[in-house]
């Protein structure tokens, strides 16, 4: 055999064949791939063309920028009516808040911004810290910030909160008081002692089996009757309190997922080590199962702030309630005022939900990978 | 518990014994709960004293002196306490029964869609559940309300679609009022169903010794239809249809379906299908693939395979996620209270509203909505038993 048929060097790279790879042969295999499918693609880009438009047509080919009241958006034709937000939008964000003090509620907001960027950054550190100042200084700080009455800060009663403040108010005081509450509920549930599980799981399926509209009512209407005479609650915190109640049966169901996910082996492993009970749940199994349950908690949260419109229900004005209320505004009132309201609306709940659900995407990936689950 | 066994076995003082201890712990806990509770009656006692409320559902007899704008049972202002709340829980029921079918079929359609090979599809499928699931319930509802009322007209130039009108008082439609012979109606119904599993055996055993199989549904849905029918004839027709008379304030007679009940139909249903289209793909994408890929391999068309192999495995998984699913529907519904649809909150809130019977009404709004959610998990959970896959 002569060595001439071996080659000296790599055959030259050839193009993959046509229509297996590029541009077309994507659009082939992902929209063209078959007579059904073709026929798919165009009705919903027909459909999704057509709803673009609509969309852009409304707000912006046709709407109304600018304008001092109604006669500007009364117009036969127009669209959005966008003098409206402007000028309701501190109004939404604010509700009746003092003009004068505003800086208060925008610097509650920016210390919490600042105390939660860190604690969702996997990489950052002092998590420990970081979190007791979270769930336990940072609702007090902030509650002596928009109240006030003291530190020479003037009191703004909660009658006067609204809009935005109220929304995420209420939604983190939920959260942060359903929390630890949820948790003793989910390690109630596990227990072996009947009396305590049986408590637990009544109070559980108790709230988890009522609507939040109820829990409301009658947080709104019963709370006053069970307090002592002489103490009274204000409308904002008996919300806050059916609320927090309500979310905190979704979150031991929440936490019960991640307390199962946590092998035997590890509280075994604790109990054998010679750490008590509660040490070995305290410091083995809870961490982890927390580190678990975070894409729950977050999805618990992002219902609890979709569901804090409900207290439009009870009378406090919300976001939604607030924006629901400023539509009564007979010097705004035009065809499409409301519709320009509910759709500033839908965009700022929806950004907020839809960060939060992609951040419970990635913790969730993350957990994949480290192969925690 | 050996544990625990060798700790009682070593301990020296009596709190070192697990048992001992647990059954304090349990003793105590009973005790904080009583205290709690006799604090929190002694409180209501004190302050419905102070108020002066009287307790008791004794109230609930007493003439409502309300209308409500929908009701599927005769209503007027006369009727008691009792016969307003029952109008209400028809319509809780109505709207949530109504609302899961709505919401299975199209979450069901988006669910599938969402998994389809076409990019365009899928992507849409996905926006579709986005944002339906980021954002509040309560403000989509209003937004149906809008686009529902908007374009109607004021009755008083209601469109006209034959026996029915459409304006902003609702849809009218021709009530049915049923003579003494309507009985019949049942009785064939009754048949009919008789008949249905009749024939569904015949088809079975027709499908296993020919192999072809018979158009069992559509004989069954035909017999369901036109049996009764046949013996509604054979009774003198006992149907009479109340025909809606226009008035100078909309329409007298016939019946009427609000426009706040189908926004609230259109909103429940279409939120909840974004959750159900997420249990859907969840369940289907739980099914290993080598079962799709062997039910195409044995010749099945990729509609059959699914619909014959995978969907039937998927159900295992959907179902519980799905059972959660209907039960925050009906539990949602009592967000008709923000727009005015009667429901058992609203009607029990206007109730509340009148005598002030706080606890008497939220003790019923609470055992209606847990009796709905147990029936529905016990239901669940007896479906969920009989199609488990044994010996897996």
């Amino acid at each position: 055999m002569s060595a001439s048929y071996v080659r000296a060097s790599d055959a030259p790279l050839r193009p993959p064949p046509r229509g297996h790879a590029g541009p077309l042969a994507w659009l082939r295999e992902n929209l063209f791939a078959g007579p059904g499918s073709t026929a798919l693609t165009l009705g919903l880009g027909l459909l999704l063309g057509w709803l673009a438009y609509q969309v852009l047509d409304w707000t912006v080919l046709r709407a109304v920028w600018t304008g001092a009241d109604r006669s500007a958006c009364a117009v036969p034709g127009a669209g959005a009516c966008w003098p409206f937000v402007w000028e309701k939008f501190p109004q939404w964000v604010f509700g009746f808040y003092p003009l004068g003090e505003r800086w208060r509620p925008v610097l509650t907001f920016l210390i919490g911004a600042a105390a939660l960027a860190p604690m969702l950054m996997p990489a950052a550190p002092a998590k420990r810290f970081n979190a007791l100042f979270l769930l336990v200084a940072y609702p007090v700080i902030a509650f002596v910030l928009l109240g006030g009455g003291v530190f020479g800060l003037p009191p703004v009663e909660t009658t006067n909160w609204g809009g935005l403040v109220v929304t995420l108010v209420v939604a983190v005081t939920g959260i942060v008081l359903s929390l630890p509450l949820g948790i003793l509920l989910a390690l109630g549930r596990q227990s072996e002692l009947p009396v305590v599980r049986g408590a637990s799981i009544a109070f559980i399926e108790l709230w988890r089996g009522v609507p939040l509209v109820t829990v409301l009512f009658m947080a709104s209407v019963m709370l006053p009757l069970f307090l002592p005479s002489g103490m009274s609650l204000d409308k904002l915190m008996r919300a806050i309190a059916g609320l927090s109640l309500f979310a905190s049966a979704y979150m031991a169901e929440a936490v019960r997922g991640g307390l199962q996910a946590v092998s035997r082996g590890q509280r075994e492993a604790g109990l054998a080590l010679g750490l008590s009970r509660w040490q070995t749940t305290a410091k083995i199994v809870l961490p982890q199962a927390l580190r678990i349950s975070i894409p729950n908690i977050v999805g618990i949260f992002i219902g609890l702030f979709k569901d804090t419109t409900l207290v439009l229900v009870v009378g406090i004005y919300d976001l939604l309630g607030i924006i629901n209320a400023g539509l009564q505004d007979s010097k705004w009132a035009a065809p499409q005022t409301a519709n320009t309201g509910y759709f500033v609306a839908a965009l700022i709940y929806f950004a907020f939900c839809f960060a939060m659900s992609r951040y419970a995407l990635f913790t969730e990936g993350r957990l994949a990978r480290t192969g925690r689950r | 518990m050996s544990l625990g066994e060798a700790r009682q076995r070593h301990g020296r003082s009596p709190w070192n014994s697990v048992r001992l201890r647990g059954v304090a712990l349990q003793v105590l806990l009973l005790a904080v709960i009583a205290a709690l509770f006799y604090a929190l009656a002694l409180n209501t006692y004190a302050n419905m004293a102070s108020r002066h409320i009287v307790s008791g559902f004794g109230f609930l007899w007493r003439k409502s002196g309300f209308e409500v704008s929908f009701s599927l049972i005769p209503y007027t202002a006369e009727d008691n306490y009792v016969r307003a709340l029952m109008v209400g829980f028809l319509n809780t029921l109505l709207v949530s029964a109504l609302g899961i079918w709505l919401a299975t079929a199209l979450g069901l359609a988006i669910g599938l869609m969402r998994l389809s090979r076409n990019w365009l599809a899928s992507r849409l499928a996905a926006g579709y559940i986005e944002a339906v699931r980021n954002v509040p319930l309560l403000l989509q509802l209003f937004i149906w309300y809008r686009l529902v009322l908007t374009p109607l007209p004021q009755a008083s130039s209601a469109i006209i679609l034959g026996p029915a009108a459409l304006s902003n008082k609702g849809l009218t439609l021709p009530a049915p009022q049923f003579g003494p012979g309507v009985w019949t109606a049942w009785l064939g119904l009754g048949c009919a169903l008789l008949l249905t599993v009749a024939l569904s055996f015949w088809g079975q055993r027709r499908r296993e010794r020919t192999g072809v199989k018979p158009p069992v549904v559509l004989l069954s849905l035909l017999a369901i239809i036109a049996v009764p029918v046949l013996f509604l004839a054979a009774a003198g027709w006992p149907v009479t249809f109340d025909y809606p008379v226009r008035g100078n304030f909309g329409f007298s007679g016939g019946m009427t379906l609000v426009p706040e009940f189908i926004a609230l139909l259109l909103a429940l249903s279409i939120y909840t299908a974004g959750f159900i289209a997420e249990a859907v793909r969840a369940g289907i994408g739980a099914v290993a693939r080598g079962q799709g890929e062997a039910a195409l391999a044995l010749g099945l068309k990729p509609g059959l395979a699914m619909r014959l192999v995978v969907l039937p495995q998927a159900l295992r998984v959907i179902i519980p996620p799905l059972t959660s699913q209907y039960l925050n529907l009906t539990k949602n519904s009592s967000l008709a209270v923000a727009i005015g649809y009667p429901d058992l909150v609203s009607t029990g809130g206007t109730i509340l509203g009148q005598t002030g019977q706080a606890i008497e009404v939220v003790a019923i709004w609470m055992v209606v909505y847990l009796t709905l959610s147990l029936l529905t998990s016990a239901f669940m959970n007896w479906f969920n038993a009989r199609h488990r896959l044994v010996g897996r």
